[in-house]
C-alpha cells in the first residue's frame, strides 16, 4: 500500500450517486476517460477539469448513498482521485470503492478539520490521515478486505484467487 | 443470546456462527442483474473465465430502458441476449416482462430464508418475503459469475417497530416515507432492518414490498419482514420451489429498536432533493406540478392501479399537467386492463406505457425538462435523477400522484377518497 497525497475537494452530507455519476449516462458512457469527465457533474461541474492525480474527495455523512452503480466509484478513480475521506459511507458505495481499489476512509475527525483546497496525506500502511491541523488514526480494514485493495481491486484479486494471475 | 435474522441466515450460509462486523464469503441462492448484465459480462470475460460458475444461480431481467430508446441501449440489450444464450442462462426475462424486482416477486424467486443479491440497489425489495436480499456492484456480480462467491460484512441489526395503524386515506407509501423521514437517509447504514408491527401484518405482499424496497433509502443492507400465511399463500400461487423460513430469535440483540407511532399521520411527501426530506402533505399542497409519474418498482402494482383508477374515474387531469403511467410488470398491466383501470386512466387523460423502469432513472419515456416539477411514486428524488439537474422531484403515494394530476398542483388525495 502506498501513500496518497493531494489536494482536498470538500463536499457536504449525503452526496448521492446521481450527482456523482448521473444515471442517464450509465448505459451510454462506457469509456473510462469519458466516465471520468462526468465525475461529480451535477454537484461540481468544474471538478473533472480541476482534479489532479492523487487528489482526495472529502464528504460528510452517508457519502455515496443511492444507486449500486459502480461508475459513481470508478469515475472518481478514473479522474485520478487517490482516496475518499468521509464521516460515513453508504454500504454499496463503500463496497464499490473497495472493489475498484479506491480506498474509502472513514474519519469524521479528519473531515471536520479539512477544508477545500487543503493538502492532505494518507498513509494506508500505518492507518493515518495527515493534515496541517493534526494527524488522525483510521480504523484498519479487515485483513480479507485489505487483500482486495492491495491487489488493486476485486477483479485483479479474483484473477489471483482463481489462479489466472500468479 | 439469540440471533437476529441476519445473524441466523448468514450463520447458516457460512456454516459457522457469525457475529456483526465479521467478513464472510458465501454463495447466494439467486444473483439477479438487469440491463447492466452487458457491462457485467464484459468484466466477467475480463477476469479470464469462459463459463459461468453456475448458470442456475442467475436471473436476468431487462427493464432499465425497454424497449431500447436508441442504438446504444439496443446494442446493450443485444449483448445481454447473446450472453444469456452462450452461457445457458434459463431464467432470462426479456423486455416484455417488467421491472426486475416485481418480476422476481411474481416469478416466486423471493423465497423466505434465501440469500438474494442483485446488481441494483433496490434489491432490498425481496426482504418483504423474509429473504436476505441486497444490492451489490457490477464487478461483484461478475465475480459471482466466475466463482459463485461474494464477500459480506455481517451487518448489525435494528428493529423498526410500527405502533398502531394510520387513518383512512393514508397509504403504505405514506407510512414508508414517514419511516424514512424519521430514521433518515443514513440512519440504517450497513444495518439489517427487521420491520414489525400489526399494521405490516395486515398488509398484502403488494404493499409490504414498499417498505423493503425503501429500506436502502435509509442505507440499510436489507429490510426483512417476517414471512407469514400471506407470504406463503402468495408464493403457493407462483412457485413450487421449496424453502425454509428463517425467523429471528425472541432474545436476539439489536443495535437499535426504533418505535414509530403511525396512528395519526397524514399523507407524506418526500421533497427535493433527498428521500428523507419528508413532510406531511399539508406543507406542500398547492405546489404546481408539470408531470405526475405513476410507476416504478416502489408503486405500480395492481393495488396501486386500483387506487389511481378509483380517483381518476369520471375525472380529467389538469390541462397543465401530464400523467405518465407505467405498470411494474406486464402481468400487472394485463390485470389492470382486465379490471378496466387502464381505460379509466386513459379516459382521464393519462398516458399508459409498457412495463419497465421508464423515466425513473432519466433514461426515456417521459423525462422532465429543466425547471419542471414532477410528483412521482418512485423511490428516489436526487438532483438529476430523472435526467435534468434543474428538475424537482417530489415522491408520494399513487393516490397523491393521481390527485395532484387532477388538480395540477400537489394535492391531498383524501378529498377524492370520501
Amino acid at each position: 500500500m502506498s501513500t496518497i497525497k493531494g489536494r482536498v475537494f470538500k463536499y457536504g452530507d449525503d452526496i448521492n450517486t446521481d450527482v456523482i455519476f448521473p444515471g442517464k449516462y450509465t448505459y451510454t458512457v462506457t469509456d473510462p476517460n469519458q466516465i471520468a469527465k462526468h465525475a461529480l457533474e451535477d454537484l461540481d461541474p468544474e471538478f473533472s477539469s480541476k482534479v489532479q492525480l492523487g487528489d482526495v474527495v472529502v464528504g460528510g455523512k452517508n457519502f455515496g448513498c443511492g444507486s449500486s452503480r459502480e461508475q459513481a466509484a470508478s469515475c472518481l478513480k478514473y479522474a485520478g482521485v487517490g482516496a475518499i475521506i468521509a464521516k460515513s459511507f453508504s454500504r454499496l458505495y463503500f463496497r464499490n470503492c473497495l472493489n475498484f481499489g479506491l480506498p474509502p476512509i472513514t474519519s469524521p475527525e479528519a473531515v471536520d478539520v479539512l477544508e477545500d483546497g487543503d493538502e492532505v496525506e494518507i498513509d494506508l500502511e500505518n492507518g493515518k490521515v495527515i493534515t496541517s491541523k493534526g494527524i488522525f488514526n483510521i480504523p484498519p480494514l479487515p485483513e480479507s478486505i485489505r487483500g482486495i485493495i492491495d491487489s488493486g481491486g476485486l477483479i485483479p484479486y479474483t484473477r489471483k484467487r482463481l489462479g489466472i494471475d500468479k | 443470546m439469540g440471533l437476529t435474522f441476519a445473524e441466523k441466515i448468514l450463520s447458516d450460509k457460512a456454516g459457522k456462527l457469525v457475529v456483526p462486523g465479521e467478513i464472510i464469503e458465501i454463495t447466494p441462492d439467486w444473483a439477479m442483474s438487469h440491463d447492466n448484465t452487458a457491462a457485467i459480462s464484459k468484466t466477467f470475460y475480463d477476469i479470464g473465465v469462459d463459463k459461468l460458475y453456475n448458470p442456475d444461480l442467475h436471473i436476468i431481467v431487462l427493464d432499465h430502458c425497454t424497449p431500447a430508446a436508441n442504438e446504444k441501449y439496443a446494442q446493450n440489450h443485444k449483448i445481454v441476449r447473446e450472453f444469456v444464450k452462450k452461457q445457458g442462462i434459463e431464467k432470462f426475462y426479456d423486455i416484455n416482462a417488467g421491472i426486475c424486482h416485481q418480476v422476481m416477486a411474481e416469478e416466486g424467486y423471493g423465497l423466505p430464508g434465501t440469500v438474494i443479491v442483485g446488481s441494483d440497489s433496490h434489491t432490498t425489495h425481496l426482504g418483504a418475503f423474509g429473504a436476505f436480499s441486497t444490492g451489490i456492484g457490477r464487478s461483484e456480480m461478475a465475480v459471482i459469475m466466475a466463482s459463485g462467491k461474494i464477500w459480506f460484512r455481517v451487518p448489525e441489526s435494528m428493529r423498526v417497530i410500527l405502533l398502531g395503524s394510520p387513518p383512512g386515506g393514508v397509504f403504505p407509501k405514506d407510512v414508508a416515507l414517514y419511516i424514512v423521514g424519521k430514521i433518515g437517509a443514513d440512519g440504517a447504514i450497513y444495518r439489517s432492518i427487521e420491520f414489525s408491527g400489526p399494521y405490516l401484518e395486515s398488509l398484502s405482499m403488494d404493499y409490504r414490498v414498499v417498505f423493503s424496497n425503501l429500506s436502502v433509502e435509509m442505507g440499510a443492507k436489507n429490510g426483512y419482514i417476517k414471512p407469514d400465511d400471506k407470504t406463503f399463500a402468495y408464493l403457493a400461487l407462483r412457485t413450487k420451489r421449496a424453502y425454509q423460513p428463517v425467523y429471528p430469535d425472541p432474545d436476539a440483540e439489536y443495535i437499535e429498536n426504533a418505535e414509530i407511532d403511525i396512528t395519526n399521520i397524514a399523507p407524506q411527501v418526500a421533497c427535493p432533493n433527498t428521500v428523507d426530506n419528508v413532510k406531511p402533505i399539508g406543507e406542500v399542497v398547492g405546489t404546481p406540478v408539470d408531470e405526475a409519474f405513476f410507476g416504478t418498482c416502489n408503486g405500480s402494482r395492481l393495488v396501486d392501479w386500483k387506487v389511481v383508477a378509483s380517483i381518476l374515474k369520471g375525472r380529467k387531469i389538469h390541462p397543465d399537467t401530464r400523467l405518465i403511467c407505467i405498470p411494474a410488470s406486464t402481468r400487472v398491466y394485463m390485470d389492470a386492463l382486465n379490471a378496466g383501470y387502464v381505460r379509466t386512466i386513459m379516459e382521464a387523460g393519462g398516458i399508459v406505457e409498457n412495463a419497465g423502469c421508464g423515466p425513473c432513472l432519466g433514461a426515456h419515456q417521459g423525462v422532465p425538462a429543466p425547471g419542471e416539477v414532477v410528483i412521482s411514486t418512485a423511490n428516489r428524488n436526487f438532483k438529476g435523477r430523472m435526467g435534468s439537474r434543474e428538475a424537482e422531484i417530489y415522491l408520494a403515494s399513487p393516490a397523491t400522484v393521481a390527485a395532484s394530476a387532477i388538480k395540477g398542483v400537489i394535492s391531498d388525495p383524501r378529498e377524492f377518497l370520501l
